[in-house]
């Protein structure tokens, strides 16, 4: 049968406030455990509530607490977690150096969603196919989470749980990712292959290369849409790390990704069509990053 | 829960009673009269209810009112000014932008936007910030030219008209804009 949902409306109560800090925010989340959600962008939560896929009775907006949307350089880069994917695609201290997260970025589907849409409801939204993910993975994404009781750093990858699901606890929020320091020899590239332009991702891959002289010192190959939750590829990197890069190596590392991964056929794709496309995507980001890393042409 | 907010809608601070799951588009729509944003699908794929919100070009079917108290709000009914079009609009007209128009508002809204921070864009440029307004109509050659067309034109009135782009005869909606 089918039925249709009202997406003219956002129906049922709503109560909406404006902690002034963090501190406040989390005592909200506590004091209405369950029934409330932090709105950041509302790309992702308002299009649930719609679609009655997510439910609140109260709205925790994120406007007055503008710590969250700052962008600083120290120690490598920090994210706030409002930060808006616009500003982090625009951002002096991400481009060039953090180049697979400005690709990402500017991987997203349309010019209002990056402009309303935030680094850290992407990430807390935890869908597989999340753009910011595997780019922030292949940097060695600290999450900072601040709850009740206190803040603790979660390594990015231990982050998800399955699709929509975090380890954050009831009363947690994302206050910022921390990003590692790149170095002159390092290379980045993201690549997202999508239905059309203006889709999420069939396939996305982030690939990072730290270069000594001929040789790949330290790498990262992480990769959206192709297990239930963004992954990184443990083999590919193993295959490519402290090698001099070859077409052949390029060829072993992709087939190590497509191996490691678990796709699934969907409306965007069959797994086998993932699998192909995610071998191809992963040799071409490794092309980029090298290239990017000053690395001589890999032949 | 209701709430009072304070918005400047197209220059005009209001006070409004809104409830706290009113999105921003029925409140411009029913309680403002302002029917111009358009509702296509309400979940963020077609732009047709783009607004400026402290200009930035925003989904107003996912904005919910009491999150933008205090704020700029522009739609389409506040790019006229004395009765005189802006530039885009008028471009709109000459290259036959508009067809059914049901896009047209959300278009000129982040169109607008474009201009505003890349007054000389490149047709690449134009067509990526609009990637977000789907039009049903027109096939979006007529949308991109009229953008580029509108850049051309707000670069100064001392520049020579250019012939109107597909023969269209010259449609003089409001006041003439060079002196
Ligand atoms: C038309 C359209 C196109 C899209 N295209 C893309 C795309 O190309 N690529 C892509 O990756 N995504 C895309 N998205 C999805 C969405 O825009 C992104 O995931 C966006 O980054 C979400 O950010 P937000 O600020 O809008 O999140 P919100 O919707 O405000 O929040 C999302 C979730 O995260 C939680 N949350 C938000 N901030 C925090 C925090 N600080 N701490 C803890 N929890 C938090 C919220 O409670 C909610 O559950 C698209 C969405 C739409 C509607
Ligand atoms: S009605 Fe808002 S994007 Fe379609
Ligand atoms: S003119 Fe009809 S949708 Fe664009």
């Amino acid at each position: 049968m089918l039925t249709f949902t009202n997406s003219h409306l956002l129906l049922g109560e709503l109560d909406y406030v404006e902690p002034a800090s963090v501190d406040e925010a989390c005592a909200l989340l506590a004091e209405h455990a369950g029934e409330a959600r932090l709105l950041a962008g509302g790309t992702d939560l308002l299009v649930q509530l719609k679609l009655e896929r997510a439910e609140a009775r109260c709205l925790i907006g994120m406007r007055r607490l503008p710590e969250l949307r700052r962008i600083t350089g120290e120690d490598g880069l920090v994210l706030g977690a409002a930060a808006t994917i616009r500003s982090i695609a625009r951002s002096a201290l991400v481009r060039g150096r953090y180049a697979a997260l400005q690709e990402a970025c500017e991987a997203f589907s349309t010019l209002q969603v990056m402009v309303m849409g935030t680094v850290g409801g992407n990430v807390c939204n935890a869908s597989p196919a999340a753009d910011t993910v595997p780019a922030l993975l292949a940097f060695d994404a600290r999450a900072g989470l601040r709850g009740r009781h206190g803040e603790r750093a979660v390594p990015l990858d231990e982050l998800f749980v399955g699709p929509g699901r975090t380890v954050l606890h009831a009363d947690e929020m994302l206050e910022s990712l921390r990003l590692a320091p790149v170095s002159a020899g390092t290379g980045s590239a993201f690549l997202k292959l999508g239905r059309v332009a203006a889709d999420i991702a069939k396939v996305s891959v982030a690939v990072r290369l730290d270069r000594e002289g001929e040789h790949i010192r330290d790498c990262r190959v992480a990769l959206g849409a192709v297990a239930p939750t963004p992954v990184r590829s443990g083999e590919a990197e193993r295959a490519l790390r402290g090698q001099a890069p070859s077409a052949a190596l390029v060829q072993d590392a992709a087939r190590a990704a497509a191996d490691e991964i678990r796709p699934i056929t969907d409306v965007r794709s069959t797994a086998a069509y993932r699998r192909h496309a995610a071998g191809v995507l992963v040799q071409d980001a490794i092309r980029r990053a090298w290239a990017r890393a000053g690395g001589r042409e890999i032949r | 829960m209701r709430r009072m907010i304070r918005i400047r809608v197209n220059g005009e601070w209001r006070e409004l009673s809104v409830a706290g799951n009113a999105l921003l588009l029925n409140v411009l729509r029913e309680d403002e009269g302002l029917t111009g944003t358009k509702y296509g699908c309400g979940i963020g794929e077609c732009g047709a209810c783009t607004v400026r919100i402290d200009g930035e070009p925003v989904l107003s079917c996912l904005t919910l009112a009491v999150a933008v108290d205090g704020c700029e709000v522009q739609t389409v009914e506040g790019l006229a000014v004395d009765g005189r079009l802006d530039p885009l609009q008028e471009a709109m007209l000459d290259t036959a932008a508009v067809q059914c128009g049901f896009c047209t508002p959300g278009m000129l809204m982040t169109a607008r936007a474009l201009l505003d921070e890349t007054p000389a864009p490149s047709e690449q440029d134009v067509r990526d910030h609009m990637k977000g307004n789907l039009c049903r109509c027109t096939g979006y050659a007529s949308i991109v030219r009229a953008v580029l067309e509108a850049a051309n034109r707000d670069g100064g009135p001392e520049m020579a008209p250019k012939p109107p782009a597909l023969g269209a005869p010259r449609r003089s909606r409001g006041a003439p804009r060079t002196p």
